[in-house]
């Protein structure tokens, strides 16, 4: 229990990136080997489902950070 | 007879028998409940016995065929699953009331009729409650006053639609509602109360949260995939489904962003997992129903696991902030781990079970060629795993260290945990059993190399938008307002400032009445007081006068000879 857990220290997040950041990768390549069955033409255009999947989720954090200016209010809004 | 009693009698007997047993008794009766339901609901044969009648009409108290019994097993699972989990934590109250609801949960789903639908629907609404309220809470017992009010409005809603359709159609059969008319609306309107569909959401969010550790995974399960059954019984193909189920996928993963509760997160996820069910209801396609059918399945069973071991922390922690969690898989691998399968399975990752049953949905979409609705529907998947697949386990488990160093939770909660997980992969891995028992000839094969590589490319790069957006997704103690506001804030304030405005004419009244009976009685004083101008006395002396000078007068005019 001295010290840090081996999976928080920089060292270990450095290489946990880096075998993220090649899975990444490797989804992509793999569809140099693999059609994908397209829905509707787009759907099979390379690197699709990445492109589409990591720009829809940056909108909607972006939209969900928007809406929070408007509707977020202190955790004790509704005490009294 | 036997054909015709429901069995979730037996569940709902059972959870008044709790309160009269204690320690081994009680623990055995709350396992071998749920199996022994489960033995007789696969025992019963096909087929919608009529009981009797009630005015005329004919009552369905127990129809079997594969949807009812694919909803009836689940529940059966997640009572045993549940039971296990709360036995030895839970109060007394809880549990009688959670085998009760998951009991009225059974009845609803074999209802035949929608006379007999009706009856085990308030009956869910009133047992739910009280699983809310047994948290003992100030705070669940306000958010369940409020859960009553909205369910209780469903309710009345939903009875004011079976009356006038039986009326109109003469006859109570729950079957495909296609009758046209404001009684088939207000059914529809009844049946989307419960599942958290807009504009009544927020009750979903406001009221799970505030039950116990255990009360909230039971709570996670019936009342909204109930109405998820009753929605492919009544209303397979209504357009106006695609519409609500599309607009709660979003609204689900947009709230749970903004969350910092962890079982209201969850708790959200519910509506974005349940709005996935009811767009594929609004497709309505076998395919389509299948998936709704099959993903309310699966999501019973990982949201059943993600609550145990958000439940598990509430429990050893005391707390339910991601601002005060993290670091807790030092300490709680079981749940970490546990959490996690959880949080694959509902992101549908491959070889778990809402990998298999989730793209049924979005292919069907994609087999009717509704574009926008599959483009929304691949957005919400990635959403998925961004705000439920991620978010949760990576702020209570990982993240920054919060120094809490609590141990994994008792054992009959641990082996919850594990049975669940068991099942979520279980599913994933061997669809099979899961496809047999689907309400239609399933055609379909989940692992294909196309879905396997399209589905880890959106979900891998969903989670580096998470990583790489992590700056904006730090929590804050903060809610975000949501429908409830409207009942919670906007009408108790309008009701104050109707009172305010109401004292204020009411003063206005008085004091314009009190100043015009002063000004009449000044008026009437003045002049008829005792000082008035027509009540003085008039003294004799003043008299004499008078008539002397009329006496003078007539001599004058006497003299002046007039006369």
């Amino acid at each position: 229990m001295n010290g840090t857990h081996w999976l928080v220290r920089p060292k270990t997040i450095r290489w946990i990136w880096r075998i993220f950041i090649a899975v990444l990768a490797l989804t992509v390549l793999a569809q140099l080997g693999v059609h994908i069955h397209p829905h509707f033409e787009v759907d099979a255009w390379f690197a699709f489902y990445a492109v589409y999947g990591f720009g829809t989720c940056v909108i909607m954090i972006v939209g969900a950070k928007l809406l929070g200016v408007v509707l977020k209010r202190k955790d004790t809004y509704y005490d009294d | 007879m036997i054909d015709t009693l429901p069995p979730g009698l037996l569940l709902i007997a059972g959870g008044l028998l709790v309160p009269l047993l204690r320690g081994r008794v009680r623990a055995a009766l709350l396992l071998l409940l749920p199996v022994v339901t489960l033995w007789w609901i696969w025992h019963l044969p096909e087929g919608a016995p009529v009981a009797g009648q009630y005015f005329g009409y004919d009552l369905v108290p127990v129809r079997v065929d594969a949807l009812s019994r694919l909803f009836a097993t689940v529940f059966s699972f997640m009572a045993f699953a549940g039971g296990l989990f709360a036995m030895r934590q839970a109060r007394t109250v809880e549990l009688a009331a959670a085998f009760a609801y998951a009991g009225s949960a059974l009845g609803a789903v074999f209802a035949g009729d929608l006379l007999t639908l009706f009856v085990f629907w308030e009956l869910m609404a009133v047992t739910s409650a009280m699983v809310i309220w047994s948290a003992g809470t100030q705070g669940a017992y306000a958010a369940g006053m409020r859960y009553v009010v909205v369910h209780l409005l469903g309710g009345v809603v939903l009875m004011a639609g079976v009356i006038a359709y039986v009326k109109t159609t003469g006859d109570a059969g729950f079957n495909v509602l296609d009758h046209p008319g404001a009684a088939r609306w207000l059914i529809l309107a009844g049946f989307l109360v419960n599942a958290g569909a807009p504009p009544l959401s927020a009750w979903v969010a406001d009221a799970y949260p505030e039950g116990s550790p255990s009360g909230t995974v039971f709570l996670s399960a019936f009342t909204t995939k109930t109405a998820v059954y009753a929605l492919i019984r009544g209303f397979p193909g209504e357009q106006a489904l695609l519409f609500f189920g599309l607009y709660m996928a979003v609204y689900g993963i947009i709230y749970a962003l903004l969350e910092n509760d962890m079982r209201r997160i969850l708790s959200y996820s519910i509506v974005n997992q349940v709005g996935f069910m009811v767009t594929a209801v609004g497709i309505g396609t076998p395919l389509a129903l299948n998936g709704a059918a099959a993903h309310a399945f699966a999501h019973i069973i990982y949201k059943g696991l993600l609550l145990m071991s958000a439940g598990s922390v509430f429990y050893q922690t005391g707390n339910r902030k991601c601002t005060d969690l993290g670091g807790l898989f030092q300490s709680m691998p079981v749940t970490t781990i546990c959490g996690t399968i959880g949080a694959l399975a509902i992101s549908a990752f491959p070889l778990t079970s809402g990998f298999v049953t989730k793209s049924m949905i979005n292919l069907s979409a994609a087999n009717q060629h509704l574009m926008l609705v599959w483009f929304i529907l691949v957005a919400a998947s990635a959403g998925v795993f961004l705000h439920a697949g991620i978010k949760f386990p990576w702020f209570v488990f990982f993240q920054k260290d919060s120094g809490l160093r609590p141990p994994d939770p008792p054992a009959n909660m641990r082996w919850a945990m594990y049975l669940f997980s068991f099942l979520c992969i279980g599913l994933g891995v061997y669809p099979a059993p899961l496809y047999r028992i689907l309400p239609y000839p399933v055609d379909f094969v989940p692992y294909t190399a196309s879905h396997l590589v399209s589905q880890t490319q959106l979900l891998l790069f969903a989670g580096l938008a998470f990583f790489v957006m992590l700056p904006m997704m730090q929590r804050t103690l903060t809610v975000t307002l949501d429908f409830d506001w409207f009942y919670r804030r906007l009408g108790p304030a309008l009701v104050r400032g109707g009172v305010v405005v109401w004292d204020g004419v009411q003063s206005g009244i008085t004091r314009g009445a009190v100043g015009l009976y002063r000004g009449a009685v000044g008026w009437l004083e003045r002049h008829h007081g005792l000082e008035g101008t027509f009540s003085r006395t008039w003294p004799t002396g003043s008299m004499v006068v008078w008539v002397a000078v009329l006496l003078t007068a007539y001599l004058l005019l006497e003299f002046l000879g007039v006369t």
